[in-house]
């Protein structure tokens, strides 16, 4: 089953209770999916740093002691925040490639959760109040942001099977559905040279719209090819670092809802999820309609 | 909306059941708990915010006045009630509807009046994909437009559609009658258009008064069935299969 939500704001006012807002939604949609939980937050941008969220099963041992020695290996200064399981890496953004492959070099059993300029990324295995208590989601300033809460089909109950999945920079993408075509696909973005950490049908589809982004497309053109290009059963919705965009298959079996204020876009699986958003009585509310792309750009 | 008395609402003295207040399921008890005959014949249901499986499987001719937009399967089994939503419905409201009647005031989501038996299902602002999916026997009337594979394998009662329909609209159906206003995309596997008959502006003009629709002529609508040609194993076809 899983449940999706997506919110993107136009009115900066809200900005401060972006967390807030998205922990709520996906909260009230966690009985479509009990297996683990996730949310994608896009914060402020800083022309001086970029981010890296990473995730251990052993935060104690591996983050101890890797803010100096990051810093050390790449000559330039670093810093790491916390938050139980994962941490996130602030570095210069000149640096922040070395960084990621530094990192995996000094402790190898980290796992890159995503990174970019703006994104920060926190998932585990759990409902979703359970997650965003532990990673304090609901605390997070940001203009835009995506969750999910699973119910496994197409691969294990782990942190790296839980959504959202970021396979470019500041791109995530979250998924309700099951991808029929996904290993054929994976295989040929592979010898396209993308990399896949996972066995997933979900992560493929990240890795195909980062794969025709860099290609020159933009977040629009690139939903559109999902239509001819994955075979399966999807409601994706997808952040970009200034983007937001929805699409489902022409069947359009997963259940999507959106509502549009004059301060936001918003996105849940079903309408549970969106109503205590501010004003919502009078936004309008429809059902995206199949094989159709909708995306929004600051 | 009128005031409420917020101190009356026990669940002894249902009437009124604010969702905010009260469970689901203690509404959906106190409706199942109402004998034949029953004076409490009006109620309220505030505050559903998109819940799920809202007044499903009443059995008895009250009506239910719901105060808001429901998530699946509202009115589910009804039986003879007569339940309104002010406001929209998830997937699959008014699902295996045997009697009675649902009026949702606002759009209506995927599959709405699925496998309905009977009783009268009408939207008042459009319907998503295969609505009226193996209806059979219900009414279903839409203001609006509908869309993708409606009545897909629909096996008896009427469809009206007062808009457009999607792709596909009938396919694979057996006895349902369906009459579209607007423009089809297109029709299914063995649905044809069908010659406008008296009994049928007769039939359909009557469907029209019960769902409240005035102004429509039933002139103006087309009727589509069953071309029959499914209905029987054809030996050349043997090769597709």
């Amino acid at each position: 089953m899983c449940g999706i939500v997506g919110l993107f704001l136009k009115d900066k006012a809200l900005e401060p209770q972006l967390g807030a807002m998205l922990s709520q939604m996906l909260i009230s949609l966690s009985d479509r999916g009990p297996d683990s939980a996730g949310i994608a937050i896009y914060g402020a941008p800083s022309k001086n740093e970029a981010k890296i969220t990473i995730q251990s099963a052993k935060p104690e041992r591996d983050f101890r002691g890797l803010e100096a020695e990051l810093a050390r290996a790449i000559g330039t200064p670093v810093t790491i925040a916390v938050k139980s399981t994962h941490a996130v890496v602030r570095t210069t953004p000149a640096k922040i490639d070395e960084a990621r492959e530094t990192i995996q070099a000094l402790r190898p059993d980290i796992r890159i959760m995503g990174a970019g300029d703006v994104v920060e990324i926190y998932k585990e295995v759990g409902l979703p109040e359970a997650v965003v208590d532990r990673f304090d989601v609901r605390k997070m300033t940001g203009t835009h942001g995506i969750g999910h809460t699973r119910m496994a089909t197409e691969s294990a109950v782990t942190t790296m099977g839980a959504h959202p999945f970021s396979t470019g920079a500041d791109q995530c993408l979250v998924h309700n559905g099951s991808l029929s075509n996904h290993n054929n696909v994976r295989r040929e973005l592979i010898r396209e040279g993308m990399t896949f950490e996972t066995e997933n049908d979900t992560e493929v589809a990240a890795a195909y719209l980062s794969s025709q982004m860099a290609h020159g497309k933009n977040l629009g053109e690139a939903l559109e090819g999902t239509l001819s290009d994955l075979d399966g059963f999807f409601t994706f919705v997808v952040g970009t670092k200034n983007g937001f965009g929805v699409v489902r298959d022409p069947i359009a079996c997963k259940p999507a809802v959106m509502a549009e204020t004059d301060q936001y876009v918003a996105f849940g699986s079903e309408y549970r999820a969106l109503t205590k958003l501010p004003g919502i009585d009078n936004a309008r509310v429809w059902e995206p309609e199949p094989a159709t792309v909708y995306f929004w750009e600051h | 909306m009128p005031a409420i008395n917020l101190s009356k609402m026990t669940a002894h003295d249902p009437r009124v059941f604010d969702l905010d207040q009260l469970s689901l399921r203690e509404l959906n008890q106190a409706l199942h708990n109402l004998a034949p005959g029953s004076n409490e014949t009006a109620w309220e249901v505030l505050h559903p915010k998109g819940s799920h499986s809202v007044a499903v499987g009443v059995d008895q001719p009250v009506a239910i006045d719901v105060r808001g937009s429901v998530g699946y399967y509202c009115g589910g089994m009804n039986s003879g009630s007569t339940i309104t939503v002010h406001g929209s419905a998830g997937p699959g409201v008014g699902e295996n509807m045997m009697s009675g009647s649902i009026t949702i005031k606002g759009d209506a989501s995927q599959y709405a009046g699925a496998t309905g038996r009977g009783g009268l299902l009408v939207i008042e602002g459009n319907a998503s994909s295969r609505c009226g999916i193996s209806m059979k026997g219900i009414d279903i009337v839409v203001h609006g437009n509908i869309g993708h594979m409606s009545a897909f394998m629909a096996q008896s009662g009427n469809l009206v559609v007062l808009g457009d329909a999607g792709d596909a609209l009938g396919d694979s159906i057996y006895e349902a009658r369906l009459f579209v206003r607007g423009k089809v995309d297109s029709l299914g596997a063995d649905c044809i258009a069908k010659e406008m008959r008296t009994e049928h502006l007769e039939l359909l003009q009557g469907l029209l008064d019960r769902a409240g629709v005035t102004g429509v002529n039933p002139s103006e609508f087309k009727r589509y069935g069953s071309a029959r040609t499914l209905y029987n194993f054809n030996i050349d076809n043997a090769d597709a299969y």
